[in-house]
């Protein structure tokens, strides 16, 4: 059975956007004869001697009469591995509004740039925003190589430009594919003028990007749509609480706990649409869901698992996009807020700042927020809301602002937390600037199960560091599980909470000149890319190592004979057992235990801290 | 582990449309859904059930007659109300045509097609229906790979494709002043494909005429027409007998069919896997009238 992967496109218009998008339906046999026809038409009524695929993806009279693009328009194809669906965003003037309606949902985003040109002021832009709504994968198409002699060397020009600009972004994985629409070199089929490039064609990563693991199977949440009483007689006692699952995993059995009431009860049955019963409910899936008990529960409430609850508050830091020209957003606004399936009036309490976009510098004070500006803003909802930040969830982070009297969107939003200032805590800078340091720190963080080899490791590599002058420390986690995090069990919720103090800690400890090796089992993805994002963000390097040792060794290994008690059902939640592990997308390097001994691969780690 | 959490993509679209329509019952206050018998609509009926088992559909349907329809359609369509109990309503073109609302086209392109926004708008007024669910899909043609899934109309039911609302993530805002009212199309993001895969995966029942069986036609406009009694024939016209299926159902006179053996749904999916034109470019003579055809009717109040 094929997926759905959903794809946002951006790129100013000159940049081949839509012969792109033409060239992909062409290549992949999508098109129709009738509307090739209708194009070739069109292009020989305009005096072309060629097909002008672009024009499949012009759209309506107004557009094709004033030469300008209204709005985002979706396209549809399949290969027999995926079926696609394209928002084409148009790159005009009304860029930042376009593009963040065409992607908020966007597994993908495909950013065009002209290998003559290369990186403008307009790529850093779609750059950005896509980093901004958290698209998980980005492709750089590098097009018209035809235009620059197919050159290798410009394309790692633009590569590298790219890259040096994406590391100050939330970018996670960057993918970069020379081509040409026009002439469709690696757009669906590898080009012979670029024998130098040895990646896949476009259509070939977007068949194979994975994102399975992109939605957050972690935090369970169930924001309450509908509730469902039958009106038949067969079914006579039946209430229902009908939603689309917003996080996580939810299954008969289940404790679960609903919000705000604070009752908790059970899952009797989680039912699919149409009333099949369902071994579970899980990110993205629209259920139904029966209780044990009567609770009290409508449209707006949330059920959650009692050990993972999200945020509660009426006190919200945001990022937001104004999307319209008719007002604009001030401090002291107030407008409806609509989150999940709940819809409460909101105060805007404070414009922190708006964004450039394109320097990505703050503009403050800023008084407003006009069409197209993105800016922070503290808010104060009149009912509490339950929410996650935005990178952990798109849908639980994210809200619309709506113009009370007309009805109308004004502007989409992202959590970004509880407001900060509600914890009366201000940053205090050091007189030392980082340069000053006799040393300089970083973090290198291991991750595998346990039992794969990482604590031996990490006690080699700290002896070679401080041996050859670098101080190091050791941060390990069965360690400091005595001390600094003694208070923390190993829920989802918790081990998150473990990851996130030792990565502050390591932080700390690189800003002070020494390598902290964090030697955790850390087994979810989001957990350590936060902090990565915080290194990235404090400018601290860090490297994500990851011991790839199979299951099995280390459950033969089993020095502290846990895998023992987890399969005898002493001990739940275990990873590897009964709980997941995300193994890393992108580490900066990888441990076999075929690589040699501790020593050898110890020294590979020093290799990298050298680099 | 998290590999086994994936919905196929019909789940996904499945999904999305069961979420739309439990969207809209929760929060409109007089919803409906039109229902012409044809498979977008027999399918919107059948996710319409599933959303909100075992509860009865929490909103009437409607159809918009024209008064030129397939007997075989009609036919299903009053079947299907009556099996499922749902209470259908029957706006009628010829009501406003005899009512000096709407006048007749003539001559040998004649069609209701353009008629029904009259009566569609007329319905929506009288019964105050704020949001209508239409089986609209972004594949069909240009103008509607633009439109949004929850489509704002004015009080006179006009689609201003510059003053579509933003639609981001699963937020859909459907807040109106009251005249105005909203299209709701669950199916945006299906395409003919995906609709006839489900038909065959849910073993979804439609009108006889979809599948394969003979029939007098006319070839006409590169388009072969069934010999109906709604159609005058030229002088030069010869009906002859063939094997045919509809792939859309809709006015008679502009709905257009094709030879085609595929006697079941398997064997009308292998077809429309391999077929090389679109629905609507083989068999609607009401979008081959002018490239902005459809993009008018919608400004206009069309679905």
């Amino acid at each position: 059975m094929s997926q759905l992967l959903r794809v946002a496109t951006a790129g100013s218009v000159d940049d081949g956007k839509s012969t792109l998008i033409g060239r992909l339906l062409y290549d992949s046999k999508s098109i129709f004869e009738d509307q090739l026809e209708a194009v070739e038409r069109t292009s020989r009524q305009r005096g072309g001697d060629s097909t002008d695929l672009a024009l499949l993806t012009d759209g309506l009279r107004a557009e094709r009469e004033q030469g300008i693009t209204i709005d985002v328009a979706h396209r549809y194809f399949a290969t027999d591995k995926r079926k696609f669906i394209i928002a084409d965003t148009p790159g005009h003037e009304q860029y930042t509004r376009n593009m963040v309606t065409g992607a908020s949902t966007a597994d993908v985003a495909l950013i065009l740039v002209d290998a003559r040109a290369g990186v403008l002021e307009q790529t850093r832009r779609h750059a950005f925003l896509a980093s901004l709504l958290g698209i998980p994968h980005l492709v750089l198409c590098v097009n018209k190589m035809d235009l620059v002699d197919w050159s290798e060397a410009r394309f790692e020009e633009v590569k590298s430009e790219f890259r040096d600009f994406a590391a100050k972004l939330d970018v996670h994985d960057l993918t970069f594919v020379p081509m040409s629409a026009l002439d469709g070199d690696n757009v669906v089929h590898r080009s012979r003028a670029m024998a130098w490039y040895q990646g896949s064609s476009l259509l070939h990563h977007l068949e194979d990007v994975h994102i399975a693991s992109d939605r957050n199977l972690i935090d369970a949440r169930f924001p309450v749509q509908y509730v469902i009483r039958s009106g038949r007689s067969e079914y006579r006692d039946f209430r229902g609480y009908a939603g689309t699952v917003a996080g996580g995993v939810f299954k008969a059995g289940d404790e679960v706990l609903a919000l705000p009431s604070g009752s908790s009860t059970r899952i009797k049955a989680v039912r699919g649409p149409g009333g099949e019963e369902v071994s579970e409910g899980f990110a993205s899936s629209a259920v139904c869901m029966e209780l044990d008990d009567d609770v009290d529960l409508g449209r707006g409430h949330m059920l959650v698992r009692p050990n993972n609850r999200p945020l509660v508050g009426s006190e919200i830091d945001a990022m937001v996009c104004w999307l319209t020209d008719d007002s604009a957003l001030r401090a002291g606004n107030r407008y409806l807020l609509m989150h999940t399936t709940a819809t409460t009036p909101a105060d805007v309490v404070t414009l922190d700042y708006r964004l450039d976009v394109n320097t990505l510098h703050r503009d403050s004070p800023a008084d407003s927020l006009a069409l197209n500006a993105i800016g922070r803003v503290q808010l104060r909802t009149h009912r509490p809301l339950f929410f996650d930040p935005y990178r952990r969830n798109r849908v639980t982070g994210s809200f619309l602002l709506v113009d009370e009297r007309s009805g109308a969107t004004v502007a989409a939003g992202m959590i970004t937390g509880p407001t900060p200032a509600s914890t009366g805590a201000v940053w205090s800078s050091s007189r030392i600037e980082r340069d000053q340091r006799t040393t300089r720190g970083a973090t290198v963080w291991m991750t595998g199960l346990s039992a794969s080899g990482k604590s031996t490791i990490a006690a080699e590599l700290e002896r070679l560091l401080v041996a050859s002058g670098k101080p190091a420390y050791r941060l390990d986690g069965d360690n400091l599980r005595h001390g600094l995090n003694s208070d923390l069990t190993f829920s989802a919720s918790d081990r998150a909470e473990n990851v996130r103090r030792v990565g502050a800690v390591a932080e700390l400890m690189a800003d002070a000149g020494l390598v902290s090796i964090a030697c955790l089992i850390s087994p979810y993805r989001r957990d350590r890319d936060e902090v990565r994002r915080l290194h990235k963000a404090a400018g601290i390097p860090f490297f994500e190592v990851f011991v790839d040792t199979p299951i099995a060794l280390c459950e033969k290994r089993d020095p502290k004979g846990m895998y023992a008690k987890a399969r005898a059902g002493e001990i739940k939640g275990f990873t590897g057992v009964d709980d997941p592990y995300e193994t890393p997308d992108h580490p900066d390097l990888v441990l076999h235990p075929g690589d040699g001994d501790c020593a050898t691969q110890a020294r590979k780690i020093m290799e990298l801290l050298s680099a | 582990m998290s590999a086994t959490y994936q919905l196929t993509h019909l789940g996904a679209l499945e999904a999305e449309a069961v979420h739309i329509f439990r969207e809209v019952a929760a929060t409109a206050e007089r919803p409906v859904l039109l229902f012409s018998g044809g498979k977008d609509s027999v399918v919107m009926l059948h996710l319409a059930a599933k959303a909100f088992w075992p509860a009865p559909i929490p909103f009437s349907v409607m159809h918009i007659d024209t008064g030129h329809n397939f007997d075989e359609v009609i036919e299903f369509r009053d079947a299907t109300a009556e099996a499922s109990g749902i209470d259908l309503i029957v706006a009628s073109v010829q009501d406003d045509i005899d009512a000096g609302r709407s006048a007749d086209e003539t001559g040998p392109g004649a069609t209701r097609n353009r008629l029904q926004t009259a009566t569609l708008l007329r319905a929506i007024g009288e019964h105050r229906f704020d949001a209508v669910f239409g089986g609209a899909r972004r594949d069909e043609e240009k103008a509607r790979a633009k439109e949004r899934i929850f489509s704002f109309r004015d009080r006179h039911g006009q689609w201003d494709p510059r003053k579509q609302r933003p639609e981001l993530w699963q937020l859909y805002n459907g807040r109106h002043l009251p005249g105005e009212h909203f299209r709701v199309f669950p199916l945006s993001n299906w395409t003919e494909l995906d609709i006839w895969q489900y038909i065959a995966a849910e073993d979804i029942a439609l009108p006889s005429i979809y599948y394969a069986h003979r029939r007098m036609v006319i070839p006409r406009d590169g388009m072969l027409m069934a010999a109906t009694r709604f159609i005058d024939l030229l002088d030069d016209e010869e009906p002859f007998e063939s094997l045919v299926r509809f792939r859309t159902v809709g006015d008679a006179t502009c709905t257009g069919c094709v030879n085609s053996a595929a006697a079941d749904a398997n064997a009308v999916v292998l077809e429309i896997a391999t077929t090389r034109t679109t629905e609507r470019g083989a068999t609607r003579g009401d979008d081959r009238i002018s490239e902005s055809g459809m993009e008018d009717r919608k400004k206009e109040g069309y679905f």
